[in-house]
């Protein structure tokens, strides 16, 4: 048992934080549909779902076991620094695409930064390629299929079903069924992605010879990233929440209750039979698929197109930065505190960039009716300001037309 | 490289047959809870029918009860 170093000491801390924006970004998911439909006020649902998340992280250890030895080969030689690089990739696209408010998956970019900074340190050996395939860009492409097919199924089902009934009579009932199965996706959403931070973390703990090998990870770190991914959640991405709840497609409480049962099923299902699907991705497609099956339901798809492009960049623009971190991290301490400085600043800008123009709880509440209209601009504007270079001309162009077009449909539609 | 299609196509089935199952079942639920606001097909079947209905109505509510109890086994599991 040797003392935790400094190193590791930076690498938990950072390992925390991207915990942290792991759940304001994903609190989307479980909530976005339940918000938007007015099944729960946004402060509650995000607080029902950040205790649901903290439950979550205790109930189970089976990820984070196979994170540590899965994707990346531990024996090659992983080294703290790799990981502190790996996570401030992750982190800081994290907080790119919040800014964007897209939903895009945590754990891809978890994954991306490892990667990238792995192959930067230690060299393309050391990355299982066929656990990438298997275990991000198969499940990519599958899961807004399979969810978005089933929530589309049961969408039309259901409207098929309740024909002739009097949409305010049935609104009750399916805004009950909705918080149920959102509370299932929290809970899942607390199982899985509080257990990657502590598998990074007991990755770190192991890199460093703090624990042996393959060891369950300590209380400390169950519980700590635990609290963190709670405490990112109650937060909310409201950024985030806003794109999935409102501008992706216009939710009734029909369409949310189908789409939230289906992502709950997808995530199940797949974590279950062990194919794992992410949950941003599941949450992301049975919500288009929600969408197309009302009759007269419709999809923005530009602003589809935009998610779906932040989905293919994830893994490649995490894995670019955290490479440039690892880059820097090798030379030694210096280099790893002037990642740790670059992070901050980074951080920092993009929190001071996300002021400018606020998305609040106040924007989110369903029976406001102004608010579909207005915070479109901000979405637009802040994925103008942080799009990628080979985006930028393309976004440019689509941009206008969201805003424009969505002004008139959400007034209609409220 | 193995891809798993074999798992990847159950999970596509499981997933389409429960969540439609379920959203099917529990629509029915609430079919039987909310007033027909068509008015006049079963004004005078009185009483019985909807007891009935009720009934069943809470026998597909149980359905999905118990559904999210299995989900909270699976997550716990």
């Amino acid at each position: 048992m040797e003392h935790i170093t400094l190193l590791i000491g930076i690498v938990i801390v950072t390992a925390l934080v991207f915990d942290f924006t792991n759940g304001f970004h994903d609190t989307a998911n479980a909530m976005a549909t339940t918000i938007s439909t007015g099944a729960l006020k946004p402060k509650v649902a995000v607080a029902m779902s950040a205790v649901l998340n903290l439950v979550g992280a205790f109930l189970s250890v089976e990820v984070a076991k196979t994170i540590s030895g899965g994707i990346i080969d531990e024996s090659a030689g992983i080294r703290p620094e790799v990981i502190f690089a790996g996570l401030v990739g992750a982190i800081v696209w994290n907080l790119l695409t919040w800014l964007a408010g897209l939903p895009s998956s945590s754990s891809h970019a978890l994954f991306g930064g490892l990667i990238g900074a792995t192959v930067v340190s230690v060299g393309f050996d050391a990355v299982n390629a066929d656990k990438v395939v298997m275990k991000v860009l198969i499940p990519a492409v599958a899961a807004p299929i399979v969810a978005g097919l089933a929530a589309w199924c049961a969408t039309r089902l259901t409207y098929r079903l309740a024909r002739g009934r009097d949409e305010r009579d049935t609104a009750k009932g399916y805004r009950a069924g909705q918080i149920a199965s959102a509370a299932l996706v929290s809970l899942a959403h607390g199982t899985n992605d509080a257990q990657k931070t502590m598998g990074v973390i007991t990755l770190a703990l192991v890199a460093g010879g703090v624990v042996a090998p393959h060891s369950d990870p300590p209380l400390w770190v169950i519980v700590s990233a635990g609290l963190a991914i709670a405490l990112g959640t109650y937060l909310g991405g409201w950024r985030i929440i806003q794109t999935l709840g409102k501008g992706l497609t216009d939710i009734k409480p029909a369409q949310g209750f189908a789409a939230q049962t289906g992502a709950a099923t997808v995530i199940l299902a797949s974590s279950h039979i062990g194919f794992a699907l992410s949950t941003t991705q599941v949450c992301s497609g049975s919500i288009m698929g929600a969408g197309l099956g009302r009759k007269g339901g419709v999809v923005r798809w530009s602003t589809a197109g935009r998610m779906v492009m932040a989905w293919g960049l994830t893994l490649p623009a995490a894995g670019l930065v955290a490479g440039g971190a690892a880059l820097l991290a090798d030379q030694g301490d210096w280099g790893v505190a002037a990642v740790a400085v670059l992070g901050l600043a980074v951080s920092g800008a993009i929190w001071l960039a996300s002021r400018r123009k606020p998305v609040t709880h106040d924007d989110l509440d369903s029976r406001d009716a102004v608010a579909g209209a207005e915070p479109a601009g901000v979405v637009t504007q802040a994925l103008q300001a942080v799009a990628p270079p080979p985006a930028g001309p393309l976004t440019a162009a689509v941009s206008p037309s969201p805003e424009a077009g969505r002004a008139p449909a959400a007034a209609a539609a409220s | 490289m193995h891809i798993d299609w074999a798992a990847l196509g159950q999970v596509f089935g499981v997933s389409l047959v429960v969540t439609v199952g379920l959203v099917g079942i529990f629509t029915l639920g609430i079919m039987g809870t909310s007033p027909r606001t068509g008015g006049s097909a079963d004004s005078g079947a009185g009483t019985g029918a909807g007891a009935l209905a009720r009934s069943g109505a809470y026998a597909c509510f149980a359905l999905c009860a118990a559904a999210v109890g299995y989900g909270i086994y699976l997550i716990v599991a």
